[in-house]
């Protein structure tokens, strides 16, 4: 079975490529068993996020 | 902070305020240079990304009602500057010292045991819903500390990745890498901007 390092590995490169489908599944199955792997692929996609919040100007948004 | 507050609030009178603000505009500018220092580590282009983002912005002071407006304008020419020198300029960077830090980093252990699970006390833990925190000023304060706390060369990718937001095969030519290069520097900053943002953000509690 895949490990959590080879887990977030995928997980982040899934940012810059679309993953196979081989690694689709393997992943799948990981986060199914491990909470930690599930959680993280939840936060990558929100630091994108809050880094383009950033770069839009957070100040403005905040200040309402 | 009651004088700031009330300046921002007088529209008309923004634009002149703004402009004769020089704690801001040094400060602004201070921001600028060591961002676009960071993206094309060369002071000279950086200096020039910066001035020519600056005057560009300032020209159109008039149409900004605040700082904060006039601090993202300004940012998002510098990114564009950033993006079209990166893409022009093939290769500016001395490769060596990138992959030379992306070596002695090799080692996970800190997080993932001989097996490659998580350490007990470093499984990334929910951070319920997050896109709250984007509206919370003191989020953007820790964000800002969590980033400056990523190693250069981390911090100069994810950035251009997310911030520059340029493609993956542009990030590799313009820095000189491989695309398993850049892999791993992303996977790490990402690794690295998420436990800083859990342990002094998210588990702290000061959001609720």
């Amino acid at each position: 079975m895949m490990n959590c390092q080879q887990a977030t590995k995928l997980i982040s490169e899934s940012q810059e490529r679309a993953l196979s489908l081989p690694e689709k599944m393997s992943l799948k199955l990981h986060a199914m068993m491990c909470s930690g792997c599930k959680n993280f692929s939840l936060q990558v996609p929100f630091l994108s996020k809050a880094m383009k919040a950033y770069a839009r100007g957070q100040d403005e948004e905040v200040k309402d | 902070m009651s004088a700031l507050t009330n300046e921002g609030m007088k529209s008309d009178a923004s634009e002149a305020s703004i402009l004769s603000d020089t704690a801001f505009l040094n400060d602004l500018r201070r921001q600028m240079v060591k961002f676009a220092t960071l993206q094309l580590s060369n002071s000279h282009a950086a200096e020039d990304a910066v001035q020519e983002a600056l005057i560009g912005a300032l020209k159109n002071a008039k149409s900004f009602a605040g700082r904060a407006a006039l601090k993202t304008w300004v940012f998002a020419i510098l990114r564009n500057k950033i993006a079209d020198f990166l893409r022009q300029k093939k290769r500016m960077v001395e490769a060596s010292s990138l992959l030379r830090e992306d070596e002695e980093g090799e080692d996970f252990s800190e997080l993932f045991d001989k097996k490659g699970f998580w350490q007990s006390d470093e499984k990334p833990a929910s951070w319920g819903n997050p896109q709250d925190s984007l509206h919370q000023n003191q989020f953007w304060k820790v964000f800002e500390i969590c980033l400056e706390g990523l190693p250069g060369n981390q911090a100069r990718v994810f950035m251009m990745k997310e911030f520059v937001e340029l493609e993956a095969n542009e990030i590799c030519t313009a820095v000189g890498i491989t695309t398993t290069n850049l892999n791993v520097m992303l996977h790490r900053s990402r690794l690295r901007l998420r436990e800083c943002l859990e342990n002094n953000w998210f588990l702290k509690g000061e959001h609720a």
